[in-house]
């Protein structure tokens, strides 16, 4: 079975401005997400975790290295992928349902179609009766939650997602991550899940990749989770095994962070 | 406490023009500038008289034609003017090689005194009010243009990056993402380019014309008319009002998706 998505030997070596040394951020790497596989990839803030999945997406030409979708090597935009992006993304001057349905208008899908798709999604995320806000008018986790049906709604078999719930406060993103575990449970995808919070990592992956600190990011570990599903990511953090793991991959990661802050603090100071 | 404040501008215009009635009425207060006691009267105008010309403008009509023709010179200089800007803005915010070549045509088209195009247009429009739509528009048009053209390149990266994503193509972007972002940066400035075109409307009259309010004021000031001249600029001014008022409503209603300042209802 070929794996939704495989880095193979995937480099990225940024120009540098101003005749300054040129940056690799990203160095030789090779990994694989399997078909339905929840991923997460964890690493010290600054290593190039976004340039990894801009590559996945297709934003981002690396500069070696092949990276294959579904065994077919990518060429352009990766069309299979969704993406969830950090920071906002919605456009500002469209209402939450033309927002959730702009994917649907793009691909040509008649306008009675698309409306009703999108206010099944809204529903779905919880946002039933909000269609007709704006995004300035939602909260940041409402906003989340329309980003989220507007890449769901196309059924993307593989979803990109960089720290998508970084902004939000600890409430309201433990009832995000239990909603997406749920609407992934539902008809597994293939998930490649970015963020700096490890244990956000462990309680929704299945697997657990853990990235040096940059530059020249390579991945140093990959830890299988073998907790029970379906989760919840609240009890799961209190669950015997949950412990032991975070402790086993924290203490893979810790040198990491450690070297990850000097280098931040230097390149402030210098 | 929120209390209104219309009728206290009201009483301050009230008492604005008392003042300007008491200090030109002749002999009332010694002259101490001019020798003649009419003098001040000549030079500033009597607010009586002024709404005497008005009120006269308006009771046997005349005023309604030249009024019709600012307004339709005004809102046609508005409209090729905004198309033309918003065109140009996009093709120029799209494409760095265009924008690279034409950088210093649009510096120096932007900084030249537009106003001393208004006889060359009188030439090759004639009298009537294409001429006055011309000059409206060059005025109008670099407003606009950089608005646009800033609204192109302010489009967020990750809304691009999004609509990418969700499969949007060039095209698509361009329908969607640019064109929206862009006309918000035309929307917000919708004062200054609707005043700009009343502007350009109004000394192309003054400048050589049949009608038109600007036309009024320049025949009144030919025969030293000063209250009539005077007349004509506060019909001006308050069709001005007018207009800014009607531009604030449009406003309103299309950029809704605004974050304003007190309307923000987080939930």
């Amino acid at each position: 079975m070929a794996a939704a998505v495989s880095f193979e030997g995937i480099t990225c070596t940024f120009a540098a401005r101003a005749g300054g040394p040129s940056y690799t951020a990203v160095k030789d790497v090779t990994l694989s997400v399997g078909e339905g596989e929840f991923v997460s990839v964890v690493g010290p803030t600054g290593c190039g975790k976004s340039t990894l999945l801009n590559v996945a997406a297709g934003l981002l030409r690396p500069s070696s290295g092949t990276l294959r979708v579904l065994g077919e090597p990518l060429a352009g935009i990766n069309r299979r992928a969704g993406y969830m992006f950090q920071a906002e993304g919605l456009m500002p001057w469209r209402s939450a349902l033309a927002n959730v349905t702009a994917g649907l208008e793009f691909r040509g899908v008649a306008r009675e179609e698309a409306r009703r798709r999108g206010e099944e999604w809204l529903e779905r995320v919880g946002l039933a009766g909000f269609g007709d806000r704006f995004p300035h008018q939602l909260s940041g986790g409402m906003r989340k939650r329309v980003a989220l049906a507007q890449m769901l709604i196309l059924d993307p078999p593989i979803l990109l997602m960089d720290e998508p719930f970084s902004a939000l406060d600890v409430q309201t993103r433990s009832l995000m991550e239990n909603e997406l575990l749920e609407l992934w449970s539902a008809n597994r995808k293939s998930v490649v899940f970015i963020t700096h919070d490890l244990e956000e990592a462990i309680s929704l992956s299945d697997r657990v990749i853990v990235l040096s600190a940059g530059p020249a990011t390579h991945p140093i570990g990959d830890f299988p989770i073998a907790l029970p599903r379906p989760r919840d990511v609240a009890e799961i953090r209190l669950a015997p095994g949950f412990i032991a793991l975070h402790d086993r991959i924290w203490h893979s990661m810790k040198e990491e962070v450690l070297k990850g802050y000097a280098q931040t603090r230097n390149r402030v100071a210098g | 406490m929120k209390r209104r404040l219309w009728p206290v501008q009201l009483a301050l215009l009230a008492v604005i023009f008392a003042a300007w009635q008491v200090l030109t009425q002749p002999g009332l207060v010694p002259p101490f500038v001019w020798e003649n006691p009419d003098r001040a009267a000549f030079f500033f105008g009597e607010p009586l008289k002024m709404f005497q010309a008005i009120w006269a403008w308006f009771a046997d009509g005349t005023i309604y034609r030249h009024l019709w023709v600012t307004l339709e010179e005004t809102v046609l200089a508005f409209l090729i003017g905004s198309l033309l800007g918003l065109a140009f803005g996009l093709w120029l915010g799209l494409s760095p090689a265009a924008s690279a070549l034409l950088d210093p045509y649009i510096t120096a088209m932007n900084a030249m005194p537009r106003v001393v195009l208004a006889p060359i247009f009188m030439v090759w429009f004639g009298l009537g009010i294409w001429s006055k739509v011309a000059l409206g528009v060059t005025l109008v048009f670099f407003i606009v243009f950089f608005n646009v053209y800033q609204g192109v390149k302010e489009v967020s990266p990750v809304v691009l990056n999004n609509a990418v994503m969700l499969g949007a193509n060039r095209k698509q972007l361009l329908r969607y993402v640019y064109l929206p972002s862009a006309t918000s940066w035309l929307f917000s400035s919708l004062h200054t380019s609707v005043g700009m075109a009343f502007v350009g409307a109004v000394v192309g009259e003054y400048l050589g014309s049949a009608s038109g309010v600007g036309y009024l004021i320049q025949q009144a000031e030919g025969a030293f008319d000063i209250n009539t001249v005077f007349a004509g600029i506060l019909v001006l001014t308050a069709f001005a009002l007018v207009l800014d008022f009607a531009v604030g409503r449009a406003e309103r209603r299309l950029l809704q998706w605004r974050p304003g300042q007190s309307e923000t209802e987080q939930l």
